[in-house]
């Protein structure tokens, strides 16, 4: 039975349930709502709260485990000469899990007879027909040994899906029947329910918090894999980002330092437009701007956030680049010639701040906006003038929160890909000029996993090492921010 | 209440030092004061007293034009301090306020240490020509608000590390550290517990021989104990002007009398 058809049937024994529940426990109460202990809702609700929680918790389970067991038996038949030069035991399961699902979808589709399916020995060249027919892909021709594999493994998945299904529809049968049971008056249906969704609420924050941890898990396993292949110290120290792919094998350089230099450089350069100008435009707005300039301004300013970084990039290749080649180019207005190509750090990091404008002043217009008016009221009582409030009260008040807030667009900047990807090029170098092309961090990462990219070598295991590098230091970034802004935070209330 | 002190207040004469004629307040459509007329003395506490919601903190507020700071605010009429009319276009208003201080209702130290809080107001103003003088600012009107004691030892400490009474004590002092000719107060001990109220009190005798004080209390046995000259405010109305100790032993008004004894407010 198809997993859907189960879930809508555990569904369906649910609502019943709860119906059943809820008149259960108004019939029960002899003189009507107020001799039971909670609403009549409660009842129906526990009751399919027991329907739902283990028969979905086993659907679940069952679901995720399945595979492996199965994967494991069927792996444990496929003798060791079976499994070809150069070729891991991994990648035979991979094709009989293939050949498993064609010889499902072939029988559904009648290009292939049950009977075939089902025969020890067949004609695998039938079989490989039948297959294509039916429009799966199939790498090579089926070979006895996994055509067995694939029927065994077909076998293992009806008998579990089988087993599955009397189990979870038991489950909520079990469930359904002990919920009615406990739908009399003085059962505290309330609490129950309660904790129920108590539990819903942990299990919600959890999968966030454990979300984060399997990244960073598997970021460090693959670190930790890409370390064993090319020595750390280089990786850290070395001067030079010169990946070969054609030469696989010692002859590449991954030195993190001129991709970390490119990020530091055209974040710097990104917060360094960014932060006057969006806390020049916080002050602004929140201090000067009338109230209706300030509901049309605002949002206005917060489009700029929702722009996506394509976009932005789009605009640094096509705009700004040649905007500067012609100031600061060859033959350019000011009759330098600083600047090559339109790529390079000024046009990536001018356009990555004028993307971070929107963070700086959204976030510090709101923390300048709770400063208590006392605060202002203080000084203007002390015959300040409202610059002289704003330099010398408000701001240093709202300090902590926009630190917090610069310190936020910088772990955006550093993160940011396409821009970079765009705007300043591919050329990993150290150098000063601002003129010229460099990356980053994330632009190496994009490159070195896109197109064919083998997940054993260190050129493409390298990734992770960067992206575990860039993550220790937004986090870094992040922890910072937080104790400053913990540090100096003032009380009001 | 208590007479010794009436006999004590009908023999002080002062010069006038606020004279206010035909004042109106509107808040957008509301009529929030209505043509207030009042003359208040030089080295004298002045209280104002009435319910909530009466005008009596408004018009606080227009003494140093502090309504200018809300924007559907509109003040009318004749505010003078020592003659010249205040709402003038001559007056510049930040001029204004160095002269007349405020104290609000809640503490409100800048986020800033003890002794920066004191000194903003001299540093804005120019009050001092170099350290050694601001020091002696600092700590003169440290003094002169009560608290020198308290704080000497911590100066550098944060404003806000103070209790609440200490607090508004630093913001009196900061108010003192600019040399105002007049000293506005609103509800400066609602926010304190009795004993920070009775030291505030106490200072605020102690600034009427060098200010004119003009204080907005909820408090009616404040007014009495603080003040000289007592106004009774009632639905934006000056009913009632006059010296304390005749305002709550035998006032004129019905409506006075009403609510000194608690019939109505």
């Amino acid at each position: 039975m198809p997993v859907l058809w189960l879930f809508l049937i555990v569904l369906a024994v649910a609502i019943l349930g709860y119906l059943l529940g809820r008149a259960r426990a108004l019939s029960a109460a002899p003189e009507g709502r107020r001799g039971l202990h909670s609403l009549p809702v409660y009842y129906g609700a526990n009751v399919a709260l027991k329907v739902l929680v283990p028969a979905l918790g086993i659907l679940i389970l069952w679901l995720l485990v399945q595979p492996f067991v199965i994967d494991r038996a069927v792996s444990g038949t496929i003798p060791d000469s079976d499994i070809a030069e150069g070729a891991s035991r991994g990648l035979v399961m991979s094709e009989v899990a293939r050949v498993a699902d064609g010889v499902k979808a072939a029988v559904g589709a009648g290009t292939m007879p049950a009977a075939m399916a089902a025969d020890p020995s067949p004609d695998l060249e039938a079989v490989t027909q039948a297959l294509k027919d039916a429009g799966q892909v199939v790498t090579g021709d089926v070979t006895q040994t996994v055509f067995a594999a694939a029927q065994k493994y077909n076998a293992m998945a009806a008998q579990g899906g089988l087993y599955m299904t009397i189990l979870v529809l038991l489950a909520a049968a079990a469930g359904c029947v002990m919920g009615l049971h406990e739908a009399k008056p003085d059962f505290r249906a309330r609490n129950v329910v309660e904790k129920g969704i108590r539990a819903l609420l942990i299990a919600a924050a959890s999968i966030a918090i454990l979300t984060t941890v399997g990244i960073v898990l598997s970021l460090i396993f693959n670190t930790v894999e890409f370390f064993r292949l090319y020595p750390a110290s280089q990786f850290f120290f070395s001067l030079e980002w010169a990946p070969s792919f054609s030469g696989r094998g010692g002859a590449s350089e991954l030195g993190i330092l001129p991709l970390l230099w490119g990020t530091l450089y055209i974040s710097f350069v990104a917060l360094a437009v960014a932060v006057p100008i969006g806390l020049f435009a916080a002050i602004y707005l929140s201090e000067y701007a009338s109230p209706r300039l300030r509901a049309v301004a605002k949002p206005l300013l917060e489009v700029l956030a929702g722009i996506p970084t394509i976009v932005y990039g789009l605009f640094a290749l096509l705009t700004v680049g040649p905007l500067l080649v012609s100031v600061f180019g060859d033959g350019g207005y000011l009759g330098v010639s600083w600047q090559g190509g339109g790529r390079a750090v000024m046009t990536a990091g001018l356009v990555m701040g004028i993307m971070l404008i929107p963070f700086v002043s959204s976030l510090s217009d709101d923390i300048i906006n709770a400063v208590p008016q006392a605060m202002r009221d203080g000084s203007y009582g002390l015959g300040a003038t409202q610059s002289e409030t704003i330099k010398q009260v408000v701001l240093p008040a709202a300090l902590p929160g926009i630190v917090g807030a610069i310190l936020l667009a910088a772990s955006r900047a550093i993160g940011e890909t396409m821009i970079v990807v765009l705007g300043a090029g591919a050329a990993a170098r150290l150098s000063l000029n601002p003129f010229e092309a460099m990356t980053t961090v994330t632009a190496k990462i994009v490159s070195q996993l896109t197109g064919d990219s083998d997940f054993a070598s260190p050129e493409a295991l390298v990734a992770f090492a960067l992206g575990m590098s860039l993550f220790v230091i937004t986090l870094g970034l992040n922890v910072v921010a937080l104790a400053i802004v913990r540090k100096y935070r003032e009380q009001y209330d | 209440m208590n007479d010794m002190r009436i006999i004590e207040r009908g023999t002080l004469v002062n010069d006038i030092k606020i004279s206010a004629k035909g004042v109106q307040v509107y808040y957008a459509d509301n009529h929030a004061i209505k043509d207030v007329d009042v003359e208040i003395e030089d080295k004298t506490v002045t209280a104002f007293i009435g319910p909530s919601g009466c005008g009596k903190s408004t018009f606080l507020r227009c003494l140093n034009r502090m309504n200018d700071t809300i924007d559907i605010c509109r003040v009318e009429g004749h505010i003078a301090i020592d003659g010249q009319d205040i709402y003038d276009p001559q007056v510049d208003p930040v001029q204004l306020r160095a002269k007349v201080g405020m104290v609000f209702q809640k503490p409100n130290p800048f986020p800033k240490s003890i002794y920066d809080n004191i000194a903003y107001g001299p540093r804005i103003h120019g009050l001092a020509r170099n350290k050694a003088e601001l020091d002696e600012i600092v700590e003169k009107s440290l003094r002169r608000g009560a608290i020198w004691d308290e704080v000497k030892d911590r100066l550098d400490a944060p404003g806000t590390s103070l209790s609440g009474g200490q607090q508004q004590r630093l913001c009196i002092a900061r108010a003192v550290a600019t040399e105002p000719e007049v000293l506005l107060m609103d509800e400066p001990c609602s926010a304190l517990d009795p004993i920070a109220t009775s030291q505030v009190e106490e200072l605020i005798d102690e600034l009427r021989q060098s200010f004119s004080v003009v204080i907005v209390t909820h408090s009616m046995q404040q007014a009495a104990r603080v003040s000289q000259k007592t106004a009774f405010f009632h639905l934006g109305n000056l009913v009632e002007y006059g010296e304390t100790g005749k305002i709550f032993t035998n006032p004129e008004d019905s409506r006075t009398e009403s609510y000194i004894t608690g019939r109505i407010g």
